[in-house]
């Protein structure tokens, strides 16, 4: 991150004397409960960046603070990562409605949206930040909020697992799209009769330099294997797993239900590769390490479940700012008290930039991260 | 199952443009010499580029070195003293013919960039009993990667295309690059260890269609300590059977290798099988002939069929030739090269040729 120490400002952009008087004006407003939100004065921005849910959520927070905001989101649309899912575990709601709510409480007076808007690069100043938009833009805030998120993992470089090659090796995501299409097929276009998943894609894995957990993916396959059952109720379903990480409320209970009502067969195995077969299926090898015995297996769909990387803009504002953490995640002050914040004042991190977490946990970190920016904005 | 996309050509090594130091190979000196001649021709002749092909060559050790029979030491040794004779001829690419030569001069280098005080100590053996030093190369590259760098030249002067005269259709080929070319060091290999295009991008670029079948990466059978040891030799066979029952429903007309070691258990084991099994893996009991992929290149660019040496192989040509509409002559198979007319050998039971 640049540091400026006499810095240099167009006419859009306050001083840092104008951004303190209008930090103190907010707070009187902010005050004010009877106040309209067309009557705010100039409004002291605090900038999001990533418009997940963790950023949704906290602009939401601020916004009932009468903090407004300005939220940037480099792609078309907001929540991108939630709304490529169907339904979410544990209990099977719909994620394309959770995307709408939160997506519908941006609209919003003191919430500034910019789509399509990425942040280049990030100038500390004394007593605020000016970030530069792709469009070169500067906005000066006192306040910004990282949350630029995670990316799914490109199943590409497993290659051994031949994703992008063989039609019927899919990712987790594209599963998704087949369940809420309730057209979950072979590539062949005909229902499939066996299905498998495989954990760990891009995750505890050392070829792909990934050591981490991405925690989401055991209760996923499970959840998923469940919806192809309850779809397709004579397709047989197999989980391949390194070890079943069912760490959240109801997970556990989900895993016995995948086997007890929906037959699910779980393997204790990874696969070390796919290959077509001459009828248009998917043939791979594992070992049944439960069993010591190796295994060779033919399925109509491979479904690799894909862990969570660090997005590109988490990455690359991460090594801007001096954040950067393991993996190319960035790195919060502490662990526990502090994982909202940086080691820079007014420099607030949310959700998986920091790391992989769940919908929930990101949206509770958006929260969290929220409050702590009032509390940073009132001292 | 019908790909999407090959990805196999995405990632390419840097192949030298010329001035070559080559270095032959103990199995394809032996079992299809023809390959070697066929590649120094196509490069001399076809490409006009300069390789050296010395005397004074030894072994690599490879197979040796592979089966913890020769200690570590030797190997840096031999590579260093063959590194010698590049260097005193005043070359800097490195051209070992046999896949496993590949493996050994990319591993002991990788070896020696990690820990050079185990490049001082090759130095120093080598000086003390040979009085010779020597440089490392600037480039390694296995002869597949030049011929496949060249492929499109090559094309231009072919008079042959991988495709069936009888049927128009693409000749389906197998192809087959050895454990030592890619799996130790996948970014030594174009396009990598799982989908690797040496190959598939000469089969591709001269008309033919690449088989890919569910074994297709799977052991051609020559583990050296499945071969080596005499009771192991069972695995050998069965790898080498696992591969064929896979490919056979493609009906491939024939299967082109990278490694010495694959292309002569792959073409001897189908008669092995035979007679063990009484199998064969073509319609007609011929079997799928195996070559090389200097063979390939050489019967496309009009080179004799028997010059090149295919009657050396177990599985007969005569039928690919056909499809490929190559002439050859019947009468020439077995003449040696001061023209004396070899008796022919005698014929398997169960394959036909």
């Amino acid at each position: 991150m640049k540091e400026r120490e006499k810095p240099v400002h167009g006419d859009d952009n306050p001083k840092p004397r104008e951004v303190k008087r209008r930090l103190k004006s907010t707070k009187r407003i902010s005050r004010r409960k009877r106040l309209e939100f067309e009557e705010v004065e100039l409004p002291l921005q605090v900038a999001i960046i990533g418009g997940g849910v963790a950023g949704m959520e906290a602009a939401s927070v601020l916004t009932e603070h009468r903090c407004p905001v300005i939220l940037f989101e480099a792609r078309p649309e907001l929540g991108v990562n939630v709304k490529n899912k169907y339904k979410i575990f544990p209990d099977f709601s719909d994620a394309g409605r959770l995307v709408e709510t939160m997506t519908k409480a941006m609209d919003h007076p003191l919430i500034t949206v910019n789509k399509d808007t990425e942040i280049v690069e990030i100038i500390r100043e004394p007593d605020a930040y000016t970030l530069l938009d792709n469009k070169g833009v500067p906005h000066t805030v006192p306040a910004v909020l990282l949350a630029s998120g995670y990316e799914p993992f490109d199943a590409k470089r497993k290659e051994e697992l031949g994703f992008g090659i063989y039609e019927g090796v899919i990712n987790s995501l594209q599963l998704e799209d087949m369940l809420r299409e309730h057209k979950v097929l072979n590539s062949l276009g005909e229902d499939p009769r066996r299905i498998v998943f495989l954990q760990c894609v891009g995750s505890r894995d050392e070829k792909v330099g990934n050591h981490y957990c991405s925690k989401i993916c055991c209760i996923t396959a499970v959840k998923q294997a469940i919806e192809v059952k309850r779809q397709l109720p004579d397709t047989e379903v197999y989980v391949f797993y390194m070890d079943l990480r069912l760490w959240g409320q109801g997970y556990e209970e989900l895993y016995r239900e995948a086997q007890e009502q929906y037959s699910v067969r779980f393997v204790r195995g990874r696969i070390s590769e796919a290959a077509s077969t001459f009828d248009g299926r998917v043939q791979i090898k594992s070992e049944d390490t439960l069993l010591g015995q190796p295994l060779k297996m033919v399925t109509d769909l491979l479904v690799l479940m894909i862990g969570m990387e660090a997005s590109p803009g988490t990455q690359k504002l991460g090594k801007t700012c001096g954040l950067e953490g393991p993996y190319g995640f960035v790195r919060s002050k502490s662990p526990h008290l502090e994982d909202n914040l940086s080691d820079k004042p007014g420099f607030f991190l949310a959700g998986t930039c920091k790391r992989p977490m769940h919908i929930a946990e990101a949206v509770n970190d958006g929260r969290a991260a929220a409050l702590e920016i009032i509390k940073y904005l009132r001292k | 199952m019908t790909t999407k996309k090959h990805y196999w050509n995405e990632y390419q090594k840097e192949i030298a443009d010329d001035k070559y130091f080559y270095e032959r190979s103990c199995i394809r000196q032996t079992f299809f010499p023809g390959s070697e001649t066929a590649f120094l021709r196509i490069l001399k002749e076809e490409l006009g580029k300069d390789i050296l092909d010395v005397e004074n060559q030894h072994t690599c050790t490879g197979i040796g070195f592979y089966s913890d029979i020769v200690p570590l030491e030797t190997t840096m040794t031999i590579v260093a003293r063959l590194f010698s004779l590049m260097t005193e001829a005043g070359y800097e690419n490195y051209v070992p013919s046999c896949v496993t030569s590949f493996g050994v001069f990319s591993e002991i280098v990788d070896l020696w960039e990690h820990q050079p005080d185990m490049l001082e100590k090759a130095r120093k053996i080598l000086f003390e009993t040979t009085g010779r030093t020597f440089e490392l190369p600037k480039n390694i590259a296995h002869p597949s990667d030049i011929i496949y760098k060249f492929r499109e030249e090559l094309k231009e002067k072919m008079r042959y295309r991988l495709v069936n005269r009888f049927t128009g259709r693409p000749l389906k080929v197998v192809e087959h690059i050895g454990c030592h070319y890619a799996k130790i060091f996948p970014d030594k290999g174009v396009g990598k260890a799982e989908f690797p295009h040496v190959l598939a991008g000469m089969i591709e670029s001269w008309g033919g269609e690449v088989v890919d079948y569910p074994e297709r990466r799977h052991c051609c059978g020559f583990g050296f300590r499945q071969y080596v040891v005499r009771a192991n030799r069972g695995y050998s066979v069965a790898n080498s059977k696992k591969k064929f029952e896979s490919m056979q429903p493609y009906e491939p007309d024939f299967i082109v290798t990278n490694c010495p070691g694959c292309t002569m258990f792959m073409d001897k084991w189908q008669y092995t099988i035979a007679e063990m099994e009484h199998k064969t893996y073509d319609k007609k009991g011929y079997g799928i002939p195996v070559l090389t992929y200097e063979e390939m290149a050489g019967l496309l660019l009009g080179y004799d069929p028997w010059e090149l040496g295919l009657q050396l192989h177990q599985v007969q040509s005569e039928r690919l030739l056909d499809k490929l509409g190559i002439h050859y002559d019947p009468n020439e198979k077995y003449k040696s090269v001061s023209g004396r007319i070899l008796p022919n050998p005698e014929k398997p039971q169960y394959l036909r040729v």
